[in-house]
């Protein structure tokens, strides 16, 4: 896969409030990229830069190993889906669509061919003369989408276009994304703060956080190996504790040893501080004894497939949190187990800003 | 990225020319004297009697004009919350029409009905009652005034009062009180901003006015208006007439500053 | 109880907004001078009214006025509220309480201030001191109803033209002229209505020789009520309520429009 877009070293800020730290990211040809981040993270401004709505302080902007940091917003091969679909309210569905054919000065003919095959990709087939505020939120979603990509842009920049929708039309959608994405055979760039969204549909996710990229991988290196503490917060509940490297591949625990499969090797010599992540749903549960560790059970919440529960320490220190299919009383004692290798070793931050430095560098 | 700073420039212009030089040229007027210099005396003429009797008339009818206006206007706004969408459309329009009329027509109906030999009195001895003088009095200028600008109060009034929900109040209820003190605890309070806009809409014309009181008081009953106006339009003193608007001015802004204090909004509700 | 109450109040309040213009309606078929006898049927006042010279002069006045007012204001509005979008909120919080003014001032005070920067510029009062005197106080009226049109979404929806290709002209044309329209529409008939309705800036800033219908029926009642007074009062709400009604209809006929 062939570099389409590049940015490099970009700072960005506004009134003094630096949003964009020197941001270095690359996008491949056909590639879905997602930058995943809470609000106030700089996603939206890195994708405001590529689109043309913005010029970096600093840095600059390549696409196809163009550069055109300071291309206007309509000369660029790039469009966007916009937070909230930004459809023109006085026009009709098809003029939406029209639209950018329009501004070029297409025959009306292809105009009209193009306005059915995009809207039967977006299974929204005769909607043309719809007014938009007849459509319901995932209708103009889709309409968004089909107004975009009839231009036939290289690369298809979406503002958290699923942000506004209910949960199962959400879903829904994620499959229609990817599915569309196929057939178009195009590069999508994704912003959400979702990390479901961002894990299922990405070929490679981009962490971000007050202005810094703080991994980028793909979904199940993002999932099962988070650089540290932030990231692993961010892409799903986990137990994050403190621990200590007490041997080579032994990390204790609240006082307890537990083999992990990351030693010197990997930078956690014997005697290093370290950030453990272990996820809820690796944590087996065994007769009370029989474990690594025992806990009782303080809270038990079913969710839908699973149980999600709250496991106190013994001697009170720590509470674990908990998946499991099996069912368990509140006040039980149990018995705890993890397999080495869903021990994640992090490095300990020594503050929040330093550690997005570090991981800049 | 729509914007273009330069898109504002005639309108500076006009702001400069229209409002700043004009307001600035009162301010120059009311501070010189006939001869030239600098004087304080056109401000003190407000302690002049005629003039301090004109103001005190002024601020007392303008008062009772608004607070009779809002206890017309309160519950007229309460009905048209409570009424049907078709009908409250209905009401608000019959409301609305005779704002549509020129106040000045508005104002002679009152004088066709009241005068010595207008409409009401014809009637009164047609049913063989005696002849009441009711023009020229300082009533006739309240009821012109709360005839004008009643509209005026009723549509802010109802501006707010219809954006209160209704879940407010089914718990306000809920929670045990009373009507009374539903009104005076929650619908009272969600009112105000609009009861700002409506005194503000009709206490300063109706302190400023010359007109209602030249036509309903017949040219013997002076408000600081009429004082004001006589001495730009017949006696042709601007130095004066200027001096005098300044402390009028005064008491405008006063009144703002103290209606201000209520509404928190900051009078988005003005129009 | 209360809906008794209710509607009894909404009946007080009909009468006493409509009796008086009631009053005026009938005295303006009066065959008769006085306003006190009925002689019977006439439109001898509609006569004098059409006939009289003045009259005809300062209805001609009051709308040439109102149509020029309005339209500069609109202009001079619109630019504005595009123009201070592009400002600091500092300086723009300024301009906009100046802005402000001529609409929270008392009329009279607008009135003297506009009529001494004419004497003070030696700019003879007449027609045009009246048009600039109208335009001062309605581009406020324009600012007001064009500025809450332009916001962020307007903002959005520039974007995603510009995206789609369009030059910030054409987008500027397509996409935000049509969002920023019902708000030129409506400061534009504010305008109108606020010029049409003026009797005291006018009044100050008016020259001897010209008058709008206000001034003239000013001087005429000062001098002494003449029934064709009547009759002008018959045509102005009768207008006013054709105008309304139509206006609401045409509402009513969007809005079911909209419902389907």
């Amino acid at each position: 896969m062939s570099e389409l877009i590049r940015l490099e070293s970009i700072v960005k800020s506004f009134d003094d409030t630096v949003v964009l730290n020197g941001i270095n990211l690359s996008v491949a040809e056909n590639e879905f990229v997602t930058l995943l981040g809470p609000s106030g993270c700089g996603k939206t401004t890195t994708l405001r830069i590529i689109g043309g709505f913005e010029r970096p302080d600093e840095g600059r902007v390549f696409f196809d190993g163009k550069d055109i940091t300071n291309m206007p917003a309509n000369q660029r091969p790039v469009n966007t889906v916009f937070q909230n679909y930004a459809l023109f309210p006085h026009m009709t569905v098809g003029e939406n669509i029209a639209f950018s054919m329009r501004v070029r000065n297409k025959p009306e003919s292809y105009i009209k061919d193009k306005i059915k095959y995009a809207l039967k990709l977006v299974n929204l087939d005769g909607f043309d003369g719809r007014r938009i505020d007849q459509l319901s939120g995932g209708q103009q979603q889709r309409i968004a989408m089909a107004r975009a990509i009839v231009n036939e842009p290289r690369v298809l920049l979406l503002d958290e276009p699923l942000g506004a929708l209910d949960l199962k039309l959400r879903q829904e959608m994620q499959y229609e994304l990817v599915r569309l994405k196929k057939e178009l055979g195009i590069t999508f760039l994704y912003i959400t703060h979702d990390q479901e969204e961002a894990l299922t549909m990405s070929d490679k996710v981009v962490v971000m956080n007050e202005g810094y990229i703080q991994q980028e991988g793909t979904p199940e290196q993002i999932y099962d190996e988070p650089v540290n503490a932030f990231v692993a917060d961010f892409i799903g509940d986990s137990n994050i504790l403190p621990g200590q490297m007490t041997d080579e591949k032994l990390v204790r625990i609240n006082g307890v040893d537990y083999p992990c499969i990351d030693g010197t090797e990997q930078g956690f010599p014997p005697g290093r501080l370290v950030d453990v992540v272990i996820r809820p749903e690796d944590i087996d549960i065994l007769p009370y004894g029989q474990g690594q560790f025992n806990g009782t059970i303080i809270s038990k919440l079913f969710i839908g497939v699973h149980y999600e529960m709250l496991v106190q320490s013994e001697d009170g220190n720590i509470e674990w949190l908990l998946q499991n299919y099996d069912q368990h009383d509140v006040g039980e004692k149990i018995g705890m187990k993890v397999d080495p290798e869903n021990i994640q070793i992090m490095h300990k931050p020594k503050s929040e800003a330093e550690s997005a430095r570090e991981l800049d560098l | 990225m729509i914007a273009k700073k330069r898109f504002a420039v005639p309108f500076i212009i006009w702001i400069i020319a229209g409002t700043v030089i004009p307001l600035a040229s009162i301010a120059y007027y009311g501070f010189t004297s006939r001869s030239g210099g600098f004087t304080f005396a056109n401000i003190t003429a407000m302690f002049q009697h005629d003039h301090m009797q004109a103001l005190g008339l002024s601020l007392l009818l303008a008062l009772i004009s608004t607070v009779i206006c809002l206890v017309l206007a309160f519950p007229m706004a309460m009905v048209l919350r409570g009424s049907k969408y078709g009908k409250q459309g209905f009401l608000i329009f019959v409301i609305i029409l005779p704002m549509w009329m020129n106040f000045l027509l508005r104002t002679m109906a009152w004088q066709v009905l009241l005068e010595r030999q207008g409409v009401i009195n014809s009637i009164l001895v047609a049913m063989g009652l005696p002849r009441q003088e009711m023009m020229n009095t300082p009533g006739a200028i309240v009821l012109g005034m709360v005839y004008d600008f009643l509209p005026f109060m009723i549509l802010p009034i109802y501006n707010t009062v219809s954006k209160i929900d209704n879940h407010l109040i089914e718990a306000s209820y809920d929670l045990g009180a009373s009507r009374v003190k539903t009104f005076t605890s929650v619908v009272l309070p969600l009112s105000v901003p609009g009861i700002v806009s409506g005194v503000t809409m009709v206490f300063i014309p109706a302190l400023t006015t010359f007109v209602i009181s030249n036509m309903l008081g017949g040219g013997k009953i002076n408000l600081i208006g009429n004082i004001i106006e006589q001495e730009f339009t017949v006696n042709s003193n601007w130095y004066l007439g200027s001096g005098l608007s300044l402390v009028m001015m005064v008491f405008i802004i006063a009144s703002m500053l103290l209606l201000q204090k209520f509404d928190k909004t900051g009078g988005e509700n003005l129009i | 109880m209360r809906k008794i109450f209710g509607r009894v109040y909404v009946v007080i309040i009909m009468l006493f907004l409509y009796l008086p213009i009631l009053a005026l309606i009938v005295l303006s078929f009066n065959e008769a001078k006085s306003m006190s006898v009925w002689k019977g049927f006439s439109l001898r006042w509609y006569e004098e009214l059409f006939h009289s010279k003045l009259m005809v002069q300062a209805i001609a006045n009051t709308f040439s006025i109102a149509i020029l007012a309005a339209l500069i204001a609109t202009i001079i509005g619109t630019l504005a509220v595009l123009g201070l979008a592009a400002m600091k909120p500092r300086t723009e919080t300024v301009l906009m309480g100046f802005n402000n003014i001529p609409m929270l001032n008392a009329d009279i005070v607008t009135g003297i201030a506009l009529m001494l920067f004419f004497l003070m510029f030696h700019w003879p009062r007449g027609y045009l001191t009246v048009l600039f005197s109208h335009t001062v106080f309605c581009i406020p009226y324009v600012i007001l109803s064009v500025k809450p049109r332009l916001n962020k979404n307007t903002d959005k929806l520039f974007e995603a033209a510009l995206d789609l290709g369009a030059s910030e002209r054409y987008a500027f044309r397509k996409i935000v002229l049509p969002e920023l329209r019902p708000g030129i529409m409506s400061g534009f008939l504010l305008s109108f209505t606020m010029s049409v309705d003026d009797f005291i800036i006018t009044y100050f800033t008016r020259g001897a020789g010209i008058n709008t219908i206000s001034t003239l029926i000013y001087s005429q009642v000062k001098v002494g009520i003449r029934p064709s007074l009547f009759a002008l009062s018959t045509i102005v709400f009768v207008t006013a309520l054709v105008v309304l009604v139509a206006v609401n209809l045409r509402q009513k006929r969007i809005d079911a429009k909209q419902a389907y």
